[in-house]
């Protein structure tokens, strides 16, 4: 078991090695980059949905934070891009480990009101603040630097993101298998049971709950300055429903699955521009499809099907 | 400032009681199957929009509003058989996804063939506005309230005095205790989806003429509806009807003595307060899981 546990990050660090000198063009490769960030949110929303069992239907929110902070910081303040993208991520920290004691008292469709609820309270208040940001319309983002070095071309975020995917996903595998990961995965199981035993439940939820949402809005600021752009859309219900639906899709509690369900999903949208018109009705039959066809998600039943586990 | 508050009492109850309409649609269907039925918003919208493309076809007002009704409740009835009961007992997220891709489904169909302009329908009893101690009502808000409390009562007689409606009621607490002393809990998954889709479409027309109608008012509309359901306690009737009207009033008067541009966001606000205090809402008995 121990032995094969980074088969398949190695495969991951393979693809991205060799990926940039085989896309015939940059639209390509720009896909690419969208698809290695998205990739990364939903690892750390897996490990809340897929591993500890909660759900998240704000998460957008704290993608929100993160693409706002390293937009606004910046643009009024005069903020070093690395500075306002930390504090992005400390807000993010703080304002999710002050919601979440409360909120994980809550279970099922509870939980998801809840996070549902604070999700477009964050949307709301991005749209309605546009003397800061921008409103309805958005805002630019000035270019990421250090030591006066600026990231500007697909070709260098690409490599950035290659790195900081691969970190993540080994990361979520370490995690997954070290006392925290398997408290994690017991707490899903039962909660009673995992209380009896000594996991303390909601300090697990909390944490992990934390983790998720500062993944979510480092990746939201790394976005934002690949972009150059953020648009008040991007920390929308919609948006989180996106992120929740890769989840589920690649397969719950599957670390390669996060990288599948996030892989097609973002390829969708471009798939789908040939229907005109009928992107959202086309959309909304594969999620239902999938869910029905494909309940466990991708990921885990080809893998039961062909005998092999993660 | 008497008729300033009573103004904004106005406009609340009115939306509030779509909100309880779509409240208890949520209700009905959570009640019946667990699930979270996040198209609940769409039937709203569907009820307006069809109500406005039957009414332009020139159909009289009274079939093409009862049509406007009937095919959202068929609508309702087909997401139930086609995408509900094939994945019975799946888990939480799942059934929400499923659930949320129908409502892009229906919303995008309405988009493709309904186009997306805002449409309106004429109020259905003229629109001279009553004064009420300096407050103005419209004619409309009447017919909101009133064929709301008529509802309300209907149901609340089909599920204490009819066979049907205690089926359904005893599927509620226990499906399986149910189905053992010969309820068909199939017909009663069926009959919820099919009433709640319904009410919503019901609340959509009545709302209409007052605030007009296009492709995508259903999100915001289901979400408040969600919100006024788990206000009054997840699955409990009357609960539903008061987390409507009060949600609608705490948004108008939100809207209208602190922050018009906040006004989406203070349903959302209140919920997140009522939960953390109240974790089971305004009326929700405590629960015990076995375990």
């Amino acid at each position: 078991m121990k032995k094969n546990v980074y088969n398949g990050l190695y495969l991951v660090i393979a693809i991205l090695l060799v990926l940039p000198f085989v896309l015939p063009n940059s639209f390509y490769l720009d896909l690419a980059v969208r698809m290695a960030i998205n990739a990364v949110i939903v690892l750390g929303l897996n490990l809340l949905i897929g591993f500890a069992g909660q759900i998240s239907l704000g998460h957008a929110g704290f993608l929100g934070i993160g693409a706002y902070a390293s937009a606004v910081l910046p643009t009024h303040f005069g903020w070093h891009p690395l500075l306002a993208m930390g504090a992005g991520a400390v807000a993010t920290g703080i304002l999710a480990a002050l919601v979440a004691r409360p909120i994980f008292k809550l279970k099922g469709n509870y939980l998801a009101m809840a996070t549902l609820g604070l999700g477009i309270i964050i949307s709301i208040a991005l749209r309605n603040e546009a003397q800061w940001t921008g409103g309805p319309d958005g805002m630019p983002v000035p270019a990421m630097g250090l030591f006066g070095f600026e990231l500007t071309s697909d070709k260098q975020w690409y490599w950035v993101v290659a790195l900081l995917l691969s970190v993540s996903v080994w990361a979520s595998l370490n995690l997954i298998d070290s006392p925290f990961g398997r408290a994690l995965r017991a707490l899903h199981g039962s909660e009673v049971a995992s209380q009896v035993v000594g996991v303390d439940v909601v300090r697990y939820k909390v944490a992990i709950f934390v983790l998720s949402a500062v993944f979510a809005s480092l990746m939201g600021s790394v976005t934002a300055h690949y972009v150059g752009f953020v648009s008040p859309n991007f920390a929308d219900f919609f948006h989180s429903i996106e992120l929740v639906t890769m989840v589920v899709i690649g397969g719950m509690a599957s670390v390669y699955g996060s990288l599948v369900g996030a892989v097609l999903l973002t390829a969708l949208p471009q798939a789908l521009a040939t229907f005109e018109g009928w992107e959202t009705v086309v959309f909304g039959a594969i999620l239902m499809g999938c869910m029905i066809f494909l309940p466990k998600g991708l990921v885990p039943t080809l893998a039961a099907k062909f005998g092999k586990g993660e | 400032m008497l008729a300033q508050f009573l103004q904004f009492l106005f406009s609340g109850v009115t939306v509030g009681a779509t909100y309880a309409l779509a409240a208890l649609g949520f209700t009905l269907i959570y009640n019946a199957s667990n699930v979270i039925n996040f198209a609940q918003g769409e039937f709203i919208m569907l009820g307006g929009m069809l109500a406005v493309l039957f009414t332009q076809a020139g159909l009289p007002l009274p079939v093409a509003l009862m049509l406007a009704i009937i095919v959202p409740a068929i609508v309702g009835v087909l997401i139930e058989k086609l995408a509900i009961e094939p994945v019975k007992g799946a888990e939480t997220v799942t059934l929400i996804i499923i659930t949320i891709g129908a409502s892009l489904v229906i919303r995008g169909l309405v988009a493709v063939f309904l186009g997306k302009n805002t449409h309106s329908l004429p109020p259905f009893s003229g629109d001279a506005p009553i004064e009420i101690l300096g407050a103005t009502l419209l004619p409309q808000s009447l017919w909101v309230l009133g064929v709301t409390a008529l509802v309300v009562v209907a149901l609340w007689y089909f599920f204490n005095r009819t066979l049907q409606g205690k089926a359904m009621l005893a599927t509620s607490v226990n499906r399986l205790a149910a189905e053992l002393v010969g309820i068909n809990t199939g017909w009663v998954l069926f009959m919820s989806f099919a009433m709640s889709a319904a009410l919503g479409a019901l609340g959509g027309i009545l709302l209409t003429p007052i605030t007009m109608t296009s492709y995508d008012v259903g999100i915001m509309l289901g979400l408040k509806g969600f919100v006024a359901a788990v206000l009054g306690g997840l699955g409990n009737g009357l609960g539903a009807v008061v987390g409507g009207l009060l949600v609608g009033i705490l948004e108008a008067m939100g809207a209208g003595y602190i922050s018009s541009a906040y006004k989406d966001a203070i349903p959302f606000v209140l919920i997140l307060f009522i939960l953390f205090f109240m974790p089971r809402g305004l009326f929700g008995g405590k629960s015990t899981d076995r375990v």
